[in-house]
């Protein structure tokens, strides 16, 4: 079942880059004062920022006493696509990733730690060039991070898919837009790499059982890469941010 | 109208880093592992798993005998037993307020914990309960005290002292809570004949400095201060104290009397109040303020 043409005779994709290579991330965290955390990423030419509030009282109808309420809106800017969207939220797709926001964020975040309190995530796309929802699910991580909400490990998300060369099959990460408009299929997969787990795995089309397992292994490969770059993310805020009382010992 | 507009290029934006930091700490990340299991405790910001002890918030460790905790670099207010806090009346409940204090969940007020105006004592009747929206209502400013924490970590206030209760007339600024020295006074009168209150919480009230009408406990005088106008100059230096506290959080320096006093002797270089806003400018206040307390810490 050749897909179409997404590798050159070279081995390289449609953008130039190898198959096992992600597209450029920069982020940085705390771009905002009036949230409790935020950050701003950018995954090629994807471009996101998240807004986290809380840990605050729930309000009246989600409260719950087994652990904090995750609120997540993801919207996309209406010139974030090259048609302009006439709904920057609230419609089937928004909603959608909206709830697969939820479910990768809670797997990430202690929820037992806040009975009763609810955590607001606002994610917003402002340049959607493939791999939006993954980019996201990375912003949303590193602005909870900013936000100081104890986290069981960073939750990371990345899309993979499949090109062939000759008939070997080739696994390719982080896919574009151009890739994913070409029709190939496109596999999101939203991990916690260091615990070796996974929290969503969604498959756009068909894809033989044979070959779900190279494609997912690459996936995984590049969360635990995506990871990385994140941690180094942090770090650097960090050092930005701390003052000497901080480690003063009591 | 033609005003005055400075367009920045994104590449030469200020850095507000002001403190030299040469060396830097042992930071932690979430889900990387502090140690092995064996003897420590687990504090705040960490959690065990396959016998190991994982941090759980990116920050650095704080140690004390086998105790571990990560402390964030922000994080919600967590309150305390005697802390001070500034918080706004959310509503009015049966015998009780439920007060904003940018903590997790929201506090408490008791009516039995709080001084009516004037000092006059409260007789526990129906009556008073349906007073209490004359006392405080929704969106009302008050200033007080932590007086315990309950289990699950939303804080109970009391306003039983005369320099607790409602405030008017001022400005709020908020900042985080972790930019908050705990100090034995959180009440200030500033030299410049304003006074802050800076709460742990991270909400700062400042006000216009009080006169002495409090202390005669004449109910009908203290309505009437309230209601009395500003002199333009108090609102000018109100402005300044806020601009230069916003000078000092955008440079991430603990915030406390004598950082504020600093900033704001250094800021009457600058005439107008509003050329305070300039990043360069609050670069400027922030660097000579930190120089002042390097200096005083010295000798």
């Amino acid at each position: 079942m050749p897909g179409p043409d997404l590798l050159s005779s070279q081995g390289l994709r449609l953008d130039g880059r190898r198959p096992n290579e992600l597209r450029r991330i920069r982020c940085k965290l705390g771009v905002f004062t009036q949230p409790d955390g935020s950050a701003y990423l950018e995954q090629g030419n994807t471009k996101v920022l998240a807004a986290v509030y809380g840990p605050h009282q729930a309000s009246k109808s989600k409260t719950s006493t087994d652990g904090v309420v995750v609120n997540c809106q993801y919207s996309m800017a209406t010139f974030s696509t090259g048609e302009r969207k006439n709904r920057p939220r609230g419609d089937r797709k928004s909603q959608e990733m909206s709830l697969h926001l939820r479910q990768s964020l809670t797997a990430a975040i202690k929820t037992e730690l806040y009975p009763r309190s609810q955590i607001d995530v606002y994610v917003e796309v402002l340049q959607a060039d493939g791999g939006a929802y993954c980019a996201s699910v990375n912003a949303a991580t590193l602005a909870l991070v900013d936000a100081g909400i104890p986290l069981k490990a960073y939750a990371c998300a990345c899309t993979a898919s499949i090109a062939w060369r000759g008939s070997e099959p080739e696994p390719l990460v982080d896919v574009g837009h151009v890739e994913e408009a070409a029709g190939g299929v496109c596999l999101t997969v939203s991990s916690l790499p260091s615990t070796r787990s996974v929290a969503l795995l969604e498959l756009s089309h068909k894809l033989h059982m044979d070959y779900f397992d190279v494609v997912l292994s690459r996936a995984m490969q590049g969360c635990r890469d995506i990871e990385v770059i994140l941690d180094r993310a942090v770090r650097e805020h960090l050092a930005e941010g701390w003052t000497k009382q901080d480690v003063v010992t009591i | 109208m033609t005003g005055h507009v400075s367009i920045k290029l994104a590449s030469e934006r200020v850095n507000h880093c002001v403190a030299a930091n040469n060396e830097l700490p042992r930071f932690y990340t979430p889900g990387e592992v502090i140690s092995g299991m064996q003897d420590f405790m687990r504090g705040h910001g960490t959690y065990t798993e396959d016998d190991c002890l994982k941090s759980s918030v990116a920050g650095v460790m704080q140690k004390v005998n086998k105790l571990i905790c990560i402390r964030p670099l922000k994080s919600r207010y967590v309150g305390e037993i005697g802390d001070v806090v500034v918080g706004r009346v959310l509503e009015v409940q049966q015998r009780r307020w439920k007060i904003e204090t940018n903590s997790r969940l929201d506090s408490v007020l008791q009516l039995s914990s709080v001084n009516l105006p004037g000092g006059e004592l409260r007789r526990r009747s129906a009556e008073d309960e349906q007073m209490m929206r004359k006392h405080l209502q929704e969106g009302d400013l008050i200033s007080a005290e932590v007086q315990s924490v309950f289990s699950d970590g939303s804080l109970s206030l009391h306003t039983r002292s005369l320099k607790y209760g409602k405030l008017v007339q001022g400005t709020l600024v908020k900042v985080f809570p972790s930019l908050i020295k705990r100090r034995k006074n959180h009440f200030h009168n500033l030299p410049c004949g304003i006074s802050v209150i800076i709460g742990n919480n991270g909400y700062i009230w400042i006000s216009p400095q009080q006169q002495d009408i409090l202390l005669e406990d004449n109910k009908d005088e203290i309505q009437n201060y309230e209601l009395q106008p500003v002199s333009r100059t108090d609102r000018e230096t109100m402005a300044r104290v806020k601009n230069c506290i916003a000078a000092l959080v955008a440079s991430k320096m603990m915030l406390d009397d004598t950082s504020i006093m600093f900033a704001f002797e250094e800021s009457l270089k600058y005439d107008n109040v509003k050329d305070l806003l300039d990043p360069e400018a609050m670069l400027d206040i922030a660097f000579l303020a930190q120089h002042r307390i390097n200096t005083v810490m010295e000798d």
